[in-house]
């Protein structure tokens, strides 16, 4: 039987990554299908993005991309893939030269782009569109770019659920059709994974509600590999209270680097410089992991803010330079009741991208023939702790490769669908059939927030082998209970049968980061032991995970390394 | 109602059949929108509800429109108040199942791409 749909190139995940992936794949060539869970564009990290974008163009202030992996390398603390950090610096001015082309509107201060300062960058490289306008500015761009390609086709709401393998060779996906309960089988000749990270996983998020793991899952199940999984970067500042609706919880971040927000403890005293890191009010330097590690040693000493994190204070900046700064959000704040003029808010850190993810090389191939991933969903360009500015830019970078790559590996090669292969993917979906209503077990919707209560307080920022061990025994039990296939089924607007796919990959994830964390006996960039406080230069290496049945493997590897001297900086204006 | 609680009024249903309408109880938060009550009925009460969403807070996807009382807002940004409220799906759009209606663009549905329009 021949699958429903036929492509060279199936895209998974339509955010920034995905969405580029698939604009370059079309211009390199391939007939093109780009997929989502969600609806084209409008779910996944990129639309989110409230912040910068990091690539060193040097209009600014000279530069050179050499500076930016500099820092990027210094920011992952040991742990970076040198090889795709280096592709990822080099290329990202490109890619933000062709948004550029293509109207994203990036802000500009008289003749040339601005560029500011962020955390752990030491030139002002960081591009934007203003009034935290990056994210819908970003995805907007690339959405029209779909519509103008040729021999590309998209479609939302169709959740794959397995990439089929025959042999040693993808051969395409199958997935849930979500308005109608049904498989759908796509054939393809390369499959490129770019449904982002894992954050959902986490009681305090700030992701998109298809964030869950799936790229990871996916990846696992069809026979890849995955890198440092135990690295989940916690954003310092994410919105705790008052309660604000219609607001992203990151929003603080860019209102810090214009103005210089002050961080106060319950005390009102300025804290993140007694934690190894000079941080001033006009120098917003410090990087992510230390701001959160200081928050949470404050809260833990009794000198938090009520709700349980720290205040951020812009009580000392001028009324004319608050409305400059915060434009038309001044309003959307004045909404939520909060005057900045007036009171502090209170913040702390939240769950917002992962470090680990797919093991890929410069081509962003997988172990596996005809494999890909790209964006978020890619591990080891950004060591144990990612340098602020660089998620958007890898999106478009891992993208763009990503789509040429497959493009290339998929022209000229016949399409070689198997059923056989295919069976049992599709038979998971077809048995939820005959599930009624009165068969249901425990609320699959609940089972995810139990999970996200558990990763938050044992695998979260702070943790320790105990908590590790309670957090395993807890998800080994919850993949026993979900079982091999759904176990509630609507039929009509599958939201259920989403439901167990998200827990089924989500438990799977989950599992990775804590293996890797229980094997990480030392603290490193985003991962803190509260057991083992120091960085131990013995494990400077890479932790590999992959499924062998049903198990989970973790073992070390060695270091990617690519040296690379710092060239002079150059003026681009 | 106690103080503690607020009262959802929520049309359920397909195209099919006359619609019909349950009332779940939630715990009310200061502040709270109407989205975080039917996500908390999904995790809580009945996670045959079905609605739509993507961001959950940020307002950017725009995806969970629906009728709060007659009215169409965002459910991430209509707030919550202590008085029940009934919500329904938009009218002027093809109705899917409870709270979900067919938003998707033209040129990015799956049934386009199944070859089934």
């Amino acid at each position: 039987m021949a699958a429903e749909v036929s492509t060279d190139v199936l895209v998974v995940g339509a955010g920034g990554a995905g969405m580029y992936a698939a604009i370059s794949a079309a211009r390199n060539g391939a007939d093109v299908v780009l997929v989502d869970k969600s609806l084209i564009s409008r779910g996944g990290a990129t639309i989110m993005a409230q912040m910068t974008v990091a690539a060193a163009v040097g209009e600014q202030e000279p530069d050179h991309w050499t500076h930016h992996l500099r820092d990027t390398l210094e920011a992952g603390r040991g742990l970076c893939n040198e090889e795709l950090a280096a592709v990822l610096c080099e290329e990202a001015p490109v890619r933000i030269r062709e948004m550029e082309e293509w109207k994203v509107g990036w802000a500009r201060e008289g003749n040339h782009l601005k560029q500011v300062m962020a955390p752990g960058h030491q030139v002002e490289r960081c591009v934007y569109v203003d009034f935290l306008n990056t994210g819908p500015a970003v995805a907007k761009t690339l959405r029209t770019q779909l519509g103008r390609a040729d021999n590309l086709r998209r479609a939302g709401e169709l959740t794959v659920t397995d990439i089929i393998v025959d042999g040693d060779q993808v051969v395409g996906a199958v997935g849930l059709d979500v308005e109608t309960g049904e498989p759908v089988r796509i054939e393809a000749n390369a499959v490129i994974l770019a449904a982002g990270g894992l954050t959902r996983l986490y009681q305090r998020n700030s992701a998109s509600v298809n964030m869950g793991g799936d790229s990871y899952a996916l990846a696992l199940r069809a026979g890849a590999e995955l890198i440092d999984m135990e690295f989940v970067q916690f954003f310092p500042i994410g919105h705790l209270a008052p309660r604000m609706v219609g607001m992203d919880p990151i929003m603080w971040d860019p209102f810090r680097y214009k103005l210089g927000g002050r961080l106060l403890n319950a005390d009102g005293k300025e804290f993140v410089q007694n934690y190894g890191h000079a941080e001033t009010t006009d120098k917003y330097t410090a990087p992510r992991d230390v701001v959160s590690f200081a928050i949470l040693q404050e809260v833990a000493a009794g000198r938090g803010s009520p709700a349980g994190g720290a205040f951020l204070s812009f009580k000392h900046i001028p009324e004319d330079e608050l409305r400059s700064a915060f434009g038309p959000v001044i309003d959307r704040l004045a909404e939520n009741g909060i005057d900045l003029r007036e009171r502090s808010v209170e913040v702390a850190p939240i769950a917002h991208y992962h470090m680990g993810g797919i093991r890929v090389n410069t081509r962003m191939e997988t172990q596996v023939s005809g494999l890909y991933a790209a964006g978020e969903a890619v591990g080891g360009a950004n060591g144990a702790n990612r340098l602020s500015g660089n998620a958007i830019s890898e999106a478009f970078v891992f993208g763009e490769r990503a789509g040429r790559f497959a493009a290339g590996a998929a022209a000229g090669r016949d399409r070689e669908w198997s059923d056989a292969a295919a069976e049992s993917a599709v038979e998971r979906i077809r048995a939820s059939r005959d599930i009624s209503a009165t068969d249901y077990g425990p609320s699959l919707a609940g089972l995810l927030v139990d999970l996200q209560e558990i990763m938050w307080r044992d695998v979260g920022l702070l943790r320790t082998e105990g908590g590790l061990a309670a957090a395993l025994r807890r998800i080994r039990e919850m993949r026993r209970e979900i079982g091999d296939r759904p176990s509630e089924s609507d039929h009509r607007f599958a939201l259920s049968m989403q439901d167990w796919f998200d827990l089924w990959n989500g438990l799977l994830a989950a599992e990775t980061i804590v293996l890797g964390a229980i094997k990480r006996t030392e603290s490193r960039g985003a991962h803190q032991r509260d057991d083992f406080p120091r960085t131990d230069p013995g494990q400077a290496q890479n932790l590999i995970t992959r499924l062998e049945g049903d198990a989970l493997c973790v073992e070390t590897t060695a270091l990617v390394k690519n040296p690379i001297a710092v060239e002079p900086l150059e003026a681009n204006r | 109602m106690t103080q503690e609680t607020a009262m959802l009024r929520v049309q359920r249903g397909g195209p099919d059949n006359e619609p019909t309408f349950d009332e779940f109880a939630v715990p009310y938060r200061e502040g709270m929108s109407v989205l975080d009550a039917l996500i908390w009925v999904r995790a809580n009460t009945d996670s045959s509800l079905a609605i739509r969403y993507s961001c959950t807070n940020a307002n950017t996807c725009k995806e969970c429109m629906v009728k709060v009382d007659g009215k169409t807002v965002y459910a991430c940004t209509a707030r919550l108040g202590r008085e029940p409220v009934t919500v329904g799906p938009l009218t002027n759009k093809r109705l899917l199942r409870d709270l979900v209606t067919d938003i998707v663009p033209p040129k990015e549905k799956l049934s386009l791409l199944l070859g089934r329009e």
